[in-house]
């Protein structure tokens, strides 16, 4: 397609832009005309624009806005202040706690999620019956409300729950697990539920995608499936680990869902979010706070991505595509 | 050595069965658990939802709480509540449907005329953009929300439903699906579409969309089900509980209509669960295609 449109261009002249602008029936004259370039440049501001213009007006611009915010004193006093407010919201205690609780469930989470998705994945690759309804059970967790079994949830985790019923059993003392430092691993069991049949699906789209003559010449060469496992697969996996870190990580922040459904507003300090964090300023609504967090957050995502875009550079590029 | 292969796919099979039981039980108790009477789940999980007793005054609750599969008596009592009797719960329900329906249909045409326009022209600008999208796709709802929530003020959409709506026609999360599912479609399709002398509507309308239904279809249930589910917006972009949606009210339903709750939940989960057994295979489908983030 590319080059189709350089050598339409060549055999343009380069007058006709100026006429854009003289009205409707000059940009139809110009349509009939046949101008490629213009005509194509016309077209894909017709296809591209209404996104873009909604994306500028409801994300962009207030973005802009808040970055503005971040750096004044107030709406009603505009003062530059430098970075005061970002060091003001870095030494609260609440987004302390928001942080370190919402990294500490990203680093347990995000590892379990990937890792338990390839197993998953390479389960329903093993000679076993009954696949596609494996398959079906495994990703039905992600088709179901939060809301709807949050319910379940609530009876299982609780002091006098099904879980403790059970660890009974064993002689196992009970824990009030969602009032408990166990709190986060609760949260992680709930997320992994959710989220581990969304992953599993992309992984077994990468292992499909494997090249099968590679696959055949290492068997022929009696490598073993630990040896195939690590040098080949994995090798053409890493766009897709790279994929489910990040979903994995953009899904971990959303836990507030089930954080909110379970506790409420105000849950035991271990599971107090981001989102809880960002829910009082608005409560207030502090529009510095609230500012200045966001830009951090951005700027961390920002970071983090790349970090993992490069990761994947130095580790996937022996493999093409 | 063939005994051996037998002993592990039967360890296999277990294992996968092991997994599907606990992915597929709470789902299962829940709706099992709608058809128990309102005596039934008191006794049952009095402890948990404190207050639970019915209205008959004295109810008994057992020491600890039994999870149960298969309910004493079946009934459907709480289908009547929910459906005849209290249409407060209705309400909640057509709630969720009025902000998620605009929602799905909005963002599936202005997300496919997008990736049209991505897919057929491609200059620096414009991958630049695509690649700005897909990072603005990445931003956690912490940071969306609140470039969100500055727009809804300034335009007097607080507290309507256009505060959700409009952001969430504009989520960029589709645009990149449907980029790559038609950035599959062959080329040669689209210029033999051209050389026919057909414009570019044409080519969007009856070439690519077509070529891109199953795409389509599952970008719609994605996007239904993180609409269905959402949380986060409306507590801070919603706040008047009358018309806050089902997925939010859930979470505040009172501690003595415990067996109510169990049967709007599962009157809740009925529509996700109706699209994933008719869309399972396009789903997956559309989520393979999802491949990496790149390009």
């Amino acid at each position: 397609m590319k080059t189709v449109n350089r050598l339409q261009k060549k055999k343009q002249d380069p007058g006709p832009s100026r006429r854009t602008v003289r009205g409707v029936r000059d940009v139809g004259r110009l349509w009939a005309g046949g101008n490629a370039q213009v005509k194509d440049l016309l077209c894909s501001i017709g296809f591209l624009g209404p996104s873009v213009t909604g994306v500028a007006l409801f994300f962009i611009a207030p973005f802009l806005v808040v970055v503005y915010y971040s750096v004044i004193r107030s709406p009603l006093n505009p003062e530059f202040v430098g970075l005061d407010n970002f060091i003001a919201v870095l030494k609260n205690s609440s987004f302390q706690t928001a942080a370190k609780n919402t990294a500490m469930f990203s680093v347990i989470a995000v590892p379990l999620a990937v890792v338990l998705s390839l197993a998953l994945a390479l389960l329903l690759e093993c000679r076993i019956p009954c696949k596609s309804l494996f398959r079906t059970f495994f990703l039905s967790p992600m088709m179901v409300p939060v809301a709807s079994v949050v319910l379940i949830w609530q009876v299982v985790f609780h002091y006098r729950g099904t879980l403790n019923v059970t660890l009974a059993h064993f002689g196992v003392d009970p824990v009030d697990w969602l009032n408990s430092p166990y709190c986060l691993l609760v949260i992680v069991a709930l997320f992994l539920w959710k989220n581990l049949g969304y992953n599993m699906i992309l992984f077994m789209a990468a292992l499909n995608n494997i090249p099968k003559e590679l696959l055949e010449v290492a068997d022929v060469e009696g490598a073993s499936a630990a040896h195939k496992f690590f040098n080949i697969k994995l090798r053409y996996l890493s766009p897709t680990v790279l994929f489910v870190a990040i979903l994995s990580i953009i899904n971990s922040f959303k836990v507030f869902r089930e954080i909110f459904l379970l506790t409420g507003n105000y849950p035991y300090t271990g599971l107090y979010m981001m989102q809880h964090f960002m829910n009082n300023v608005f409560e207030q609504p502090d529009y510095q706070k609230m500012a200045s967090a966001a830009v951090l957050l951005a700027a961390v995502m920002v970071a983090l991505i790349a970090l993992l875009f490069k990761a994947e550079d130095i580790f996937g590029k022996d493999v093409e595509g | 050595m063939v005994k051996n292969r037998y002993l592990a796919r039967t360890i296999l099979t277990i294992i996968a069965a092991c997994f599907a039981l606990a992915f597929l039980m709470p789902t299962a108790l829940t709706i099992t658990n709608s058809f128990m009477t309102q005596s039934e789940i008191s006794a049952n999980y009095g402890q948990v939802f404190k207050n639970a007793s019915g209205s008959e005054g004295k109810t008994y609750i057992a020491e600890t709480v039994n999870l149960k599969f298969i309910p004493d008596k079946v009934t459907f009592s709480q289908y009547i509540t929910t459906l005849i009797k209290s249409p407060d719960y209705l309400l909640k329900f057509w709630n969720s449907v009025i902000l998620v329906a605009p929602i799905v249909l909005l963002q599936l045409a202005v997300a496919s005329l997008t990736a049209y326009g991505f897919t057929r022209w491609r200059g620096k600008v414009r991958s630049f953009l695509f690649f700005f999208y897909v990072i603005l796709m990445l931003m956690p709802y912490q940071v969306t929300l609140v470039p969100n929530y500055l727009v809804s003020d300034w335009l007097g959409l607080l507290d309507t439903r256009w505060a959700i709506i409009f952001p969430g026609m504009f989520a960029p999360f589709s645009v990149f699906l449907l980029t790559k599912s038609m950035r599959r479609i062959p080329s040669s399709l689209i210029e033999a579409a051209k050389l026919d002398g057909s414009s570019e509507w044409q080519v969007f309308t009856d070439i690519c969309l077509p070529q891109c239904r199953s795409a389509l279809y599952s970008v719609a249930i994605l996007v239904f089900i993180d609409y269905w589910n959402m949380v986060e917006q409306p507590i801070i972009l919603l706040k008047d509980a009358a018309q806050q949606p089902l997925s939010v009210y859930l979470s505040t339903i009172n501690a003595n209509e415990v067996g109510l709750a169990f049967a709007i939940a599962t009157i809740y989960m009925v529509p996700c669960l109706l699209l994933f057994l008719h869309g399972e295979d396009y789903l997956v489908e559309g989520i393979a295609h999802q491949g990496s983030v790149k390009g």
